[in-house]
């Protein structure tokens, strides 16, 4: 059994207190002028990560992807990659790689001298860079594409080529910049385990910038939420969705349906929340220390909710009246906006199970329904 | 649109077009004139094309203003382009401000004044070095690049200033050292710009009289100072024969260039269009 939890530990290496961290982001911030775009952070990447970098834009991550690439120097902090320091090391010597939002193709070379040309930049013999070449772009699926230049290729084709590029060399880790920002939503999932496939293979060290949760939930292993040039929460995809830590994480990951109130009472981990204009208090599981009388904000997943027409027996459930404002058919699912008094709106997914009855689902316009969620789907947030 | 308005229009393009094309229409018909005194026709002759063949003179200054026009687009386009990288690429240094002024004052300076303190100036390190010896081809070719390069300077601004350091960043990511980046990437991707900029040169330095007489020295007539000094004397209708040779020259240039790159440009849209079907 000891193996078993070994081997879980090596895929969450963040857990293991032996591990040494690849790299040491410690204390960075980048002021321009008097903007400051990353406030003093502090973050460790593992070998082997596909760590994510996810905010909206103006947050800060790609300023924090260009310092780990070198072409922006930190004002303050230390950025240590592989135990290095890399405060003097010019972006031409550092052991990093990065694919470029835009690509950056270099318009008058072919797509093989694009792939070729950092291998040729470290005097590697012609002989071998032919044969790496010639392996990366069968990699991506290029080889007959070679002497193409760019302008002839389609987004997707040129999206791999930046990728071939930036890791013919090896590189200890890759720096990718919102990698699937250009490509259409049917290229953007294929590519996405593309990604994951050719990380698993190489083993490289990915960091990943991108302003789609999306993407950010199923490329990555941690995720780093970042607003106002500093982290809201670091965590696994689940963590961040399951588990959010403030409300800027609940709203921004999925959408949450949230309740402002006040600690009424505690009732061992379930507390009840005073909520202005629901008749009754809201119960919730929480893990926080919480005080009675303190303002708190409940967040439930749209998911988390049933919805009935006939309110429901079980009295443990949270249970909410209202009638149906509008539905949002989506096949699979329907959302139903739920208008509960005229300053609280909430948001329900519930499954279509089976074909509709009679035209309809669950419920239909302006029907009055019932809502309810079990205490432990919300999260109890104090920020 | 109302028909009323359609015929102003009309008539609109119409007088802007003689107004521009009738002077030189007029100037290529009576360089067919055989009659020696240019407003008065004598019938169809092919007389002074062929005076103006045997005249040394003609030769002489059309040889020396291309001279000067080459050797000036070359050097204007180095040091216009370092300049431009420099003030576009070399991000805020002390006297940047200062600097992109004094680089774009030639523009702005009346001819005059820019020749006369070129003259001054030669005329000055003559006295103390002895260089230049006698004015001609050197000081009229160095009073041209002065100019010149500021013109060239600018083109290469705006085009950088346009370009994006995404290529540069890649390839300094990928390994290359600066100088590399700047003969790797930069210097192609600026290319066009500094043909642009060598096109501008050479035909402003062939364009020039004003700046070139006052640099110029004795028996060193380029070929705006010849016509200007023989036209001065009287209309001569062999400087009419001259002067449509160049507008031919001139135009068949630009077609010819025009329609190369209109030729690359739809080559380039098909690939793309290809490129996005596959």
């Amino acid at each position: 059994m000891t193996t078993e939890s070994h081997h879980t530990l090596s895929h969450q290496p963040w857990l293991d207190p032996e591990e040494k961290p690849f790299i040491r982001i410690q204390g960075v911030t980048k002021q321009f002028g008097a903007f400051v775009a990353v406030d003093s952070v502090d973050l460790d990447i593992y070998k082997g990560e596909l760590f994510a970098l996810l905010g909206g834009s103006g947050c800060g991550k790609t300023t924090l992807l260009r310092m780990i690439a070198g072409f922006e120097s930190p004002t303050s902090g230390r950025i240590v990659i592989d135990g290095e320091d890399m405060q003097d090391v010019p972006p031409y010597e550092r052991p990093v790689n990065m694919m470029f939002q835009s690509y950056a193709l270099f318009p008058h070379m072919t797509v093989e001298q694009n792939v070729a040309y950092g291998l040729k930049r470290d005097g590697v013999a012609r002989e071998e860079i032919r044969t790496r070449v010639d392996a990366m772009l069968e990699m991506v699926e290029l080889a007959a594409f070679r002497k193409r230049k760019p302008h002839q290729l389609s987004g997707g084709q040129k999206q791999r080529v930046a990728l071939a590029r930036s890791l013919v060399k090896n590189p200890k880790v890759l720096l990718l910049d919102e990698p699937l920002g250009a490509l259409d939503k049917r290229l953007r999932e294929q590519t996405q385990y593309e990604l994951m496939n050719i990380q698993d293979q190489l083993g490289v060290t990915f960091i990943v910038v991108t302003h789609d949760q999306e993407e950010a939930m199923t490329l990555s292993t941690r995720i780093a939420v970042m607003d106002h040039g500093w982290f809201q929460q670091i965590g696994t995809p689940t963590e961040i969705y399951e588990f959010p830590e403030s409300r800027f994480v609940a709203d921004f990951i999925g959408s949450a349906n949230m309740f402002e109130g006040r600690v009424a009472g505690h009732d061992g981990d379930v507390a009840s929340i005073d909520v202005e204009g629901l008749p009754e208090p809201l119960k919730a599981e929480h893990t926080a220390s919480l005080r009675e009388g303190m303002q708190v904000w409940l967040a439930v997943r749209p998911e988390k909710m049933r919805i009935a027409t006939e309110p429901f027996d079980d009295s443990s459930l949270n249970s909410i009246r209202g009638s149906v404002e509008d539905i949002g058919y989506y096949g699979d699912s329907s959302t139903y906006r739920i208008r509960v008094n005229p300053g609280m709106r909430l948001e329900i997914t519930h499954p279509n199970l089976r074909r509709p009855r009679d035209g309809r689902h669950v419920a239909d316009w302006d029907e009055t329904v019932y809502i309810g969620w079990v205490p432990e789907a919300g999260v109890v947030l104090t920020r | 649109m109302s028909p009323k308005r359609s015929r102003f229009l009309f008539s609109s393009l119409c007088f802007g077009l003689a107004f521009l094309y009738i002077p030189m229409v007029l100037l290529i018909f009576y360089s067919f004139n055989h009659s020696r005194i240019v407003p008065i026709w004598g019938g169809f002759s092919l007389r002074w094309y062929k005076v103006l063949f045997q005249s040394e003179d003609v030769w002489a200054a059309t040889a020396l203003s291309f001279k000067i026009a080459f050797v000036n687009a070359s050097f204007a386009m180095a040091l216009g382009t370092l300049a431009g990288l420099a003030l576009v690429r070399f991000g805020r240094f002390r006297g940047r401000t200062l600097f992109t002024g004094m680089i774009t004052a030639p523009l702005v300076m009346p001819e005059v004044i820019t020749g006369l303190s070129l003259l001054l100036l030669f005329i000055g390190l003559q006295g103390l070095i002895g260089w230049p010896a006698e004015r001609g081809f050197t000081t009229i070719t160095i009073a041209h690049i002065t100019f010149s390069m500021a013109y060239v300077a600018v083109i290469v601004q705006s085009r950088l200033t346009g370009m994006s350091e995404d290529l540069e960043e890649a390839a300094s990511d990928l390994g290359a050292r600066p100088f590399r980046v700047l003969l790797d990437i930069t210097l192609p991707r600026l290319a066009p710009g500094m043909l642009a900029g060598w096109l501008l040169a050479f035909t402003l330095s062939l364009d020039d009289l004003v700046i070139a007489s006052f640099t110029t020295g004795p028996g060193s007539n380029t070929l705006p100072i010849l016509i200007y000094s023989r036209i001065r004397l009287g209309l001569r209708p062999d400087i009419n024969a001259l002067a449509t040779i160049i507008i031919l020259a001139i135009t068949t240039g630009v077609i010819i260039f025009g329609w190369i790159m209109l030729r690359q440009q739809r080559q380039r849209e098909r690939e793309m269009q290809q490129a996005a079907l596959s």
